[in-house]
C-alpha cells in the first residue's frame, strides 16, 4: 500500500487498557505467519526434508537466543523450553516427515502435523492444556517462517506495534524503547499482557486495525485505551506534555508500591487485588499487597466444552491461597450472564442482559452447578483464610439460600469426612436495592461493585462513550457507597469496594471520605493507589 | 542387567502432568539409556517417556498415579529417579 503524503485526517482508534503508560511513534504492522500462508511447491523429498531440518534448527536457535533474553522471568523461560522441548521431540516432526517421503511440500507437511497438535490441545478439559494450544501455534508459525527464508526480523523497540494477536515468544523478541503495542485481538489477562506490563510497555487491546499504514505517526494511551493515529501537532504536543508528566507522577508512585498503604493522618488502608486466575499473580509480588480482594471465577467456565469439575476447581483456589502466601483471598462465585455469557449455563437471547438472568440469580437456578462451586471453595477453605462472596444480590432471600447451600454442602462433606471449613460468606453490593436495605442482609462481609452499582444507580451504561458524564460516581452513587461503609463500622463487617473506581487515583480521596478503608484494585493501580492514600488526610 | 523395572507414584502436581512437570520428567528420562515407558494405569497404555508430546498428550491430571516401566542396563536408576522427582513435586514451587 502507497503512503501519500496528503495531510489526512486525526483516526482516533478505541480499544480496552491492557498495561499502561503513553508511547508515541511510528505505526508497525506485523502481519503475523507470512510463513502461515506459505505454499511451496514440493521439490525432491530429500530437499523438502533436508529444508525441514534446516528450518527447525534455526527456530530452536531462535529460542535459545529468546531464552537468555527472557532474564529471571520465569513464566517466559517455562514457556520457552517447553516449545523447545517440543522442536527437539522426534514424536512432533515424524508425521511431517512422513508426509513429506509422501511427496508433500515442507511447509504444507509441516503446518498439517502442528495443527493436528494445536487442535488437540485446544480441545482439552483442562484450561491448562487448553492454553498450551497458543504455544503450539507459536511454534508452528516460528517454524514455517524459517521455513519461507525469513529471517527472525528485528522489530524496532521505539515503534506502536500493531497485529491482530502476538505470542508471548514475540513480544519477547522485541528490545522495547519508549514503544508501545495495539493488539486487534488479545485481553488484558494474556500472558503478552502480563508481560506488558512487567516490563512498562503501554499496550491496548480489542483496537480494528484496519487501514492503520506503516510509518504513519501515532499516539498510543495504554490508561484510556486509544490509538491516534496522524495527530494534529497541537495534540502531539499535549500528548508529548502528558507523558512527562506521567513518567514522572509513575516514578513518584512506585516508590510506594512495597510500603503498606497509610494516610496522611496515619491511619492503616488495606489495598488488596483483584484477579481472574492465578496467573495474574504472577505479575506482582503478593507481599505488596493486602490479599487478593476478587478472585473472578468465569474464567475457569468459560470456553470449554464442560462445566470444571470439583477438583479442578479445588486445585485453582488452592492455587490462589498459596501464591497468595497466608493473605486473604476473596472469591466471587460465578458471576456470568450480563456482558459475561457462559456457553451452556446463561440463557442466549435475553433482551436485556444486564437486567436478566445473571449473578446469583443464576446460580439459583443451576443449584447442580452452583453446589459443586461450593464444594470446591470449603474443601480449599482448609487452606488458608478463604472468604466467599455472592454477586448480583438484590433481596435478602437471596443471601438466605446461599447460606443454606453452603452449610448443607459443608454438612455433607463432614459426613462424607471429607476435609473442609465454612468459609465466611459476604455478598457483593451493586445493585442500589441492596445498598439501600443493606441491614437486612445476611453476609458476614460486604464488598461494592461499583462498575454495576454505577450503571444501576444512574441508570447509564459503561459501554456508552456518549454517556460517560452520567456513568460515573455521582453523589447519589457516593451516598450509597457511604451508606454501606457506615452499616459495616456500626456491625463490625469489612466493607471493601473491588470496582474499577478504587484503582482510578483521582477517586481514592472520595471513597475515604465516604468511611472506606479497603480498597481492591487491579495490580497495575496499586502503587497509584497507595500514593493517593498517603496524601489524603481525614483532618482537614 | 537387562531386566525390566516397574515403579509407581502418585502425582500430586496441582496442575497435574503440564508444560514444566512434563519438561523435567522428560529431560531426566532422555539422562538414561534405558527404553523408559510411562502409563497411567499399571497395565499400560505405554507411553514413551523421554517424548515430551507424548507424555503431554497424556494429559495426566493432579491425583494421577504415574506408573513408570524401565528396560536396560540403568532402568533401576531411571525408576528411582523419576519416581523420586514425582515425589518432590517435581522440585517446582508452582
Amino acid at each position: 500500500m502507497m503512503a501519500t503524503d496528503d495531510a489526512r485526517p486525526v483516526t482516533v482508534r478505541r480499544g480496552r487498557p491492557a498495561a499502561p503508560g503513553l508511547a508515541s511513534g511510528p505505526l508497525r504492522r506485523l502481519d503475523e505467519g507470512d510463513g502461515a500462508t506459505s505454499a511451496r511447491d514440493a521439490g525432491p523429498p530429500e530437499r523438502e526434508a533436508a529444508d525441514l531440518r534446516d528450518a527447525m534448527a534455526a527456530a530452536a536457535a531462535d529460542l535459545a537466543d529468546l531464552t537468555a533474553a527472557a532474564g529471571d522471568d520465569a513464566d517466559a523461560e517455562g514457556m520457552l523450553a517447553f516449545q523447545l522441548a517440543l522442536l527437539e521431540d522426534e514424536a512432533l516432526s515424524e508425521p511431517a516427515f512422513a508426509a513429506i517421503a509422501a511427496g508433500a511440500p515442507a511447509d504444507a507437511a509441516f503446518r498439517a502435523a502442528l495443527d493436528a497438535q494445536v487442535a488437540d490441545y485446544a480441545a482439552a478439559e483442562d484450561a491448562y492444556f487448553r492454553a498450551r494450544a497458543a504455544d503450539l501455534a507459536d511454534l508452528r508459525d516460528r517454524v514455517l517462517r524459517r521455513l519461507a527464508g525469513e529471517a527472525e526480523e528485528a522489530i524496532p523497540g521505539d515503534a506502536i506495534l500493531v497485529a491482530r494477536d502476538l505470542p508471548p515468544s514475540r513480544f519477547l523478541a522485541v528490545a522495547w524503547a519508549g514503544g508501545g503495542l495495539a493488539l486487534g485481538r488479545g485481553s488484558t489477562t494474556s500472558h503478552v499482557a502480563i508481560l506488558a506490563r512487567a516490563r512498562g510497555v503501554p499496550m491496548v487491546v480489542g483496537v480494528d486495525a484496519d487501514g492503520l499504514e506503516d510509518g504513519r505517526p501515532a499516539l498510543l494511551d495504554g490508561e484510556a485505551g486509544t490509538l491516534v493515529v496522524e495527530p494534529d501537532p497541537a495534540a502531539a504536543a499535549a500528548f508529548a506534555a502528558r507523558r512527562a508528566e506521567s513518567d514522572g507522577r509513575r516514578a513518584r508512585e512506585e516508590t510506594f508500591l512495597a510500603r503498606p498503604a497509610v494516610t496522611a493522618d496515619g491511619e492503616r488502608v488495606r489495598v488488596l487485588i483483584n484477579i481472574a486466575g492465578p496467573e495474574e499473580l504472577a505479575g506482582i509480588d503478593p507481599a505488596h499487597t493486602d490479599g487478593v480482594g476478587l478472585v473472578r471465577t468465569e474464567f475457569l467456565f468459560d470456553g470449554r466444552h464442560h462445566l470444571p469439575d470439583e477438583e479442578e476447581q479445588l486445585a485453582v483456589y488452592r492455587r490462589i491461597l498459596d501464591l497468595a502466601g497466608g493473605r486473604p483471598v476473596t472469591v466471587r462465585t460465578l458471576d456470568a450472564g450480563g456482558d459475561k455469557p457462559v456457553p451452556g449455563l446463561t440463557r442466549p437471547g435475553e433482551s436485556n442482559p444486564f437486567l436478566g438472568v445473571r449473578g446469583v440469580r443464576l446460580s439459583l437456578r443451576r443449584p447442580e452447578v452452583f453446589t459443586v462451586q461450593l464444594r470446591a471453595l470449603a474443601r480449599a477453605a482448609t487452606a488458608g483464610p478463604l472468604k466467599v462472596m455472592v454477586p448480583m444480590v438484590s433481596v435478602p432471600e437471596e443471601m438466605e439460600r446461599c447460606r443454606a447451600l453452603l452449610d448443607a454442602a459443608v454438612a455433607d462433606l463432614a459426613a462424607a469426612g471429607v476435609p473442609a471449613a465454612r468459609p465466611p460468606l459476604g455478598m457483593m453490593v451493586e445493585v442500589p436495592a441492596a445498598a439501600l436495605a443493606v441491614a437486612a442482609f445476611p453476609a458476614d462481609f460486604y464488598s461494592i461493585g461499583s462498575n454495576d452499582l454505577i450503571q444501576y444507580t444512574m441508570a447509564a451504561s459503561r459501554d456508552e462513550p456518549e454517556l460517560a458524564d452520567l456513568a460515573r460516581p455521582t453523589a447519589a452513587v457516593m451516598e450509597l457507597i457511604a451508606r454501606v461503609a457506615v452499616h459495616g463500622a456500626a456491625t463490625g463487617r469489612e466493607v471493601s469496594l473491588c470496582g474499577d473506581l478504587a484503582g482510578e487515583r483521582e477517586h481514592v480521596a472520595d471513597l475515604l471520605a465516604a468511611g472506606l478503608r479497603t480498597l481492591s484494585v487491579t495490580p497495575t493501580a496499586v502503587a497509584a493507589v497507595k500514593a493517593a492514600v498517603a496524601g489524603w488526610s481525614a483532618r482537614p | 542387567m537387562n531386566g525390566q523395572v516397574n515403579g509407581s507414584i502418585l502425582m500430586r502436581h496441582e496442575v497435574g502432568l503440564h508444560a514444566r512437570p512434563s519438561v523435567k520428567l522428560t529431560k531426566l528420562a532422555k539422562s538414561f539409556r534405558s527404553r523408559i515407558d510411562l502409563g497411567l494405569s499399571p497395565d499400560g497404555p505405554w507411553i514413551d517417556a523421554k517424548s515430551i508430546v507424548k507424555v503431554m498428550a497424556a494429559k495426566a491430571p493432579r491425583n494421577t498415579v504415574l506408573h513408570f516401566r524401565a528396560e536396560g542396563e540403568d532402568a533401576g536408576a531411571a525408576v528411582e529417579a523419576l519416581v523420586g522427582l514425582v515425589e518432590r513435586d517435581f522440585d517446582d514451587g508452582d
